[in-house]
């Protein structure tokens, strides 16, 4: 097992050097560079340099004077060693703007994720169990209108109803108006306020499909003969779902469980610009449109250590859950 | 016009989704009729406590009818089968796939696929010991307690039959702890162990603590009978234990149950397709067709004379040492469709010894000796001299 885990890192390493060798070819081609942009800027003030003199001097100062190979070189001399350089927009370190606006995004991630686990499992073995009966409809529909809910309707509809009409939560936002004003719990329930319609938008759309996946798997496993024998043997059918048939079901779900890690980081864009969140989701959609290369290199680098990461991670889970892939 | 006509005679597998739904609509009616018969909360002792005809038989099936209500039509997988097991004897029941013998052990079991699958009428009495039931009518949560203890069931594919996440050793403890749960850990493991001795495993503490996929079929055979086992049962059911087998092994299993049998003295009911099985295990044969049983007796009486046109089709398609044939003997046709089952005998169009008379109605069981019957028209006493002339 741990020569696996070696032999995995091992791996993973020489393909992130790929995936960030690609990110950055494909940022450098990127149409209307934020060098272009800013020259154009400034070539424009009144009594300013032409707009090639500003070019060249930009492209020097930031050190796109260099093909893509030998910039990429650069880029990874210092990654490798934890600098990631400055943003060209942000005017800030990368890491720091990006620890000012990560947990934001985190938590709602972290949070829809932990509640998409604890409602969408138990409604697909629930689904299974009742296979074609009132219920199962009831859920497959509820699973078809999550998967096929556009977020930004959905949030614009909670927004209307909770917000609007009922006025429970503010329409937009982290904080409340009286914010500086509260005590430090207070101010942790104002935000955790705040974050309760992006959640259930997040929640709701990202339920659908492990709801029907979880469904599909328990179904599966449940026309098994093994569950057959467990009947036999006489076991209660509480028993047998929740013991013999669900340590099957988990096989598949871990997978994809463990692939859906780096969503907790990747921030959701629309939700986040619909809320006014100042999560990542917005900050790098921002960054790659200005193309400003370090935020971006090391924003898609970061998600690619965690897709990596997350497939190691159920790689490892899938050996503890199924004796069948153990390595000796 | 006349193109379209033809073109619209209806395929027996065909039906329109209009007809579908028709069908599936008042089959759930039914289905959930029967449902709410199980379900109820209370159902008093008196509904499912009954008497042995026999007090020597472990247990009677009584003109069992099992139906799935499909969504093409009701398929009658077992219609009206009766036949005893006496104790300590082994049955064999065998016939062609998709004749209903599985169906017919899994209502014993009461594990047939609820709600399409429902025993719609008849009676299995089971002589548990101390008292005898119907369990036709017996509440899930008293069936739970006789199946693995009282009743327990080898299942014809050993190499899916355990759960593959779980080790051997837990998953016979499992069914150990369930029915005597006044049995401390340790004593459990012990009778485990012990059980996987008695089913010929020599490396019993190793295989105690491996998963199923370390282990060959023949392995798992034999962990599937140790659970079967495990708590004394009166009757074992057996279905198609060596079919997935290779001959070895099956000639290895078929020893061990035959040896297991006289140890503990339960009886056996044996499904299977292999003749040769039969001949060598059972005491009593049971041969099924399309849901119907269509000759029952001792071994001796159906190997020496097999008196239904089915049987004897079914014992000259199997190779016999020591006779040379070009070509093994097959019988004709398959078994019909069985939602739209003809009301004449359900083996007339693929029997080569038809009379006239088997157009008629489905033919009554005939008895022949004390312990032979058959239903067939060539053995009632009117058509007999008919068929000889």
């Amino acid at each position: 097992m741990k020569k696996f885990v070696i032999r995995r890192l091992l791996q993973s390493i020489v393909i992130l050097f790929f995936v960030s060798f690609i990110i950055y070819g494909i940022m450098r081609c990127m149409p209307s560079s934020y060098v272009e942009t800013q020259a154009r800027i400034l070539s424009t003030k009144p009594g300013a340099k032409t707009y090639q003199e500003w070019i060249d001097q930009l492209n020097k100062a930031y050190g796109l004077d260099v093909g893509v190979l030998q910039g990429y070189i650069k880029w990874a001399s210092k990654a490798i060693v934890g600098d990631f350089g400055d943003s060209w927009y942000w005017n800030l370190p990368v890491t720091v703007k990006f620890s000012k606006v990560i947990w934001h995004s985190f938590a709602l991630g972290f949070a829809s994720f932990i509640l998409e686990i604890i409602i969408a499992i138990p409604l697909g073995i629930l689904s299974a169990k009742k296979q074609y009966s009132k219920t199962d409809y009831a859920v497959t529909v509820l699973a078809l209108i999550g998967i096929s809910i556009p977020s930004f309707f959905l949030a614009t509809l909670l927004k209307y109803v909770f917000s609007i009409k009922l006025g429970w939560f503010d329409l937009f936002g982290v904080v409340g108006r009286m914010h500086e004003q509260l005590s430090a719990i207070g101010q942790f329930l104002d935000i955790a306020k705040h974050y309760v319609l992006p959640v259930i938008t997040l929640t709701i759309i990202s339920m659908g499909s492990l709801m029907r996946y979880t469904r599909t798997n328990m179904l599966e496993v449940l026309n098994a003969d093994y569950i057959r024998t467990a009947r036999a043997k006489g076991l209660a059918e509480k028993k047998v779902i929740n013991y013999h048939a669900f340590r099957n079901t988990l096989i598949p779900i871990i997978t994809l469980l463990g692939s859906s890690i780096p969503n907790l980081f990747a921030g959701a864009m629309v939700t986040e610009t619909i809320f006014q969140i100042p999560g990542i989701g917005y900050t790098s959609y921002q960054s790659m449109i200005q193309g400003d290369i370090p935020f971006t290199m090391f924003y898609i680098v970061f998600l690619a250590f965690l897709t990596l990461l997350g497939t190691i991670i159920a790689d490892i889970l899938y050996a503890v859950v199924d004796p069948r892939v153990r390595i000796n | 016009m006349a193109i379209f006509i033809k073109n619209g005679a209806k395929d027996a597998n065909y039906i329109s989704a209009k007809e579908s739904r028709r069908i599936s609509k008042e089959n759930r009616k039914i289905t959930n009729g029967y449902e709410k018969k199980r379900n109820r909360k209370v159902i008093p002792k008196a509904e499912y406590v009954t008497k042995m005809k026999n007090p020597n038989n472990v247990v009677e099936f009584d003109n069992l009818h099992t139906y799935f209500f499909s969504d093409v039509g009701v398929v009658k997988s077992v219609n009206g089968v009766s036949f005893d097991i006496p104790k300590g004897k082994t049955v064999g029941v065998v016939g062609e796939s998709g004749c209903g013998k599985s169906v017919t052990s899994l209502s014993l079991m009461q594990l047939v696929q609820r709600p399409q699958g429902q025993v719609v009428e008849g009676a299995i009495r089971f002589n548990t010991g101390n008292e005898v039931v119907d369990v036709t009518k017996m509440p899930t949560a008293k069936m739970q307690k006789l199946r693995g203890n009282k009743l327990s069931m080898i299942f014809q594919e050993p190499m899916t039959s355990l759960n593959p996440v779980f080790r051997i050793g837990l998953q016979v403890d499992e069914v150990i702890a369930l029915h005597y749960p006044q049995m401390n850990k340790e004593d459990i493991k012990k009778r485990t162990i012990e059980m996987l001795e008695l089913v010929g495993i020599a490396n019993s503490e190793g295989v105690y603590k491996m998963y199923p996929h370390e282990l060959s079929g023949g392995m798992r055979q034999r962990v599937m009978i140790a659970m079967g086992l495990a708590c004394d049962p009166e009757l074992i059911i057996a279905d198609e234990p060596t079919t997935a087998l290779d001959v070895t092994i099956q000639a290895q299993i078929l020893d061990l149950l035959r040896d297991l049998k006289v140890r503990i003295n339960s009886s056996i009911m044996l499904i299977t397709h292999d003749l040769g099985v039969i001949a060598e295990m059972a005491d009593y044969v049971v041969v099924m067709y399309a849901g119907r049983i269509v000759e029952k007796g001792t071994v001796a009486e159906i190997f020496s004379n097999p008196c239904h046109p089915y049987t004897i089709g079914l014992m000259n398609s199997k190779p016999a040492v020591g006779k040379k044939v070009g070509r093994l003997y097959s019988i004709p046709g398959k078994v019909p469709n069985p939602i739209n089952m003809p009301d004449y005998c359900y083996f007339k169009d693929r029997c080569e010894m038809c009379l006239e008379v088997c157009a008629g109605i489905y033919p009554e069981l005939v008895q022949l000796s004390p312990t032979h019957f058959v239903s067939c028209y060539r053995h009632y006493d009117i058509f007999r001299e008919e068929d000889k002339g």
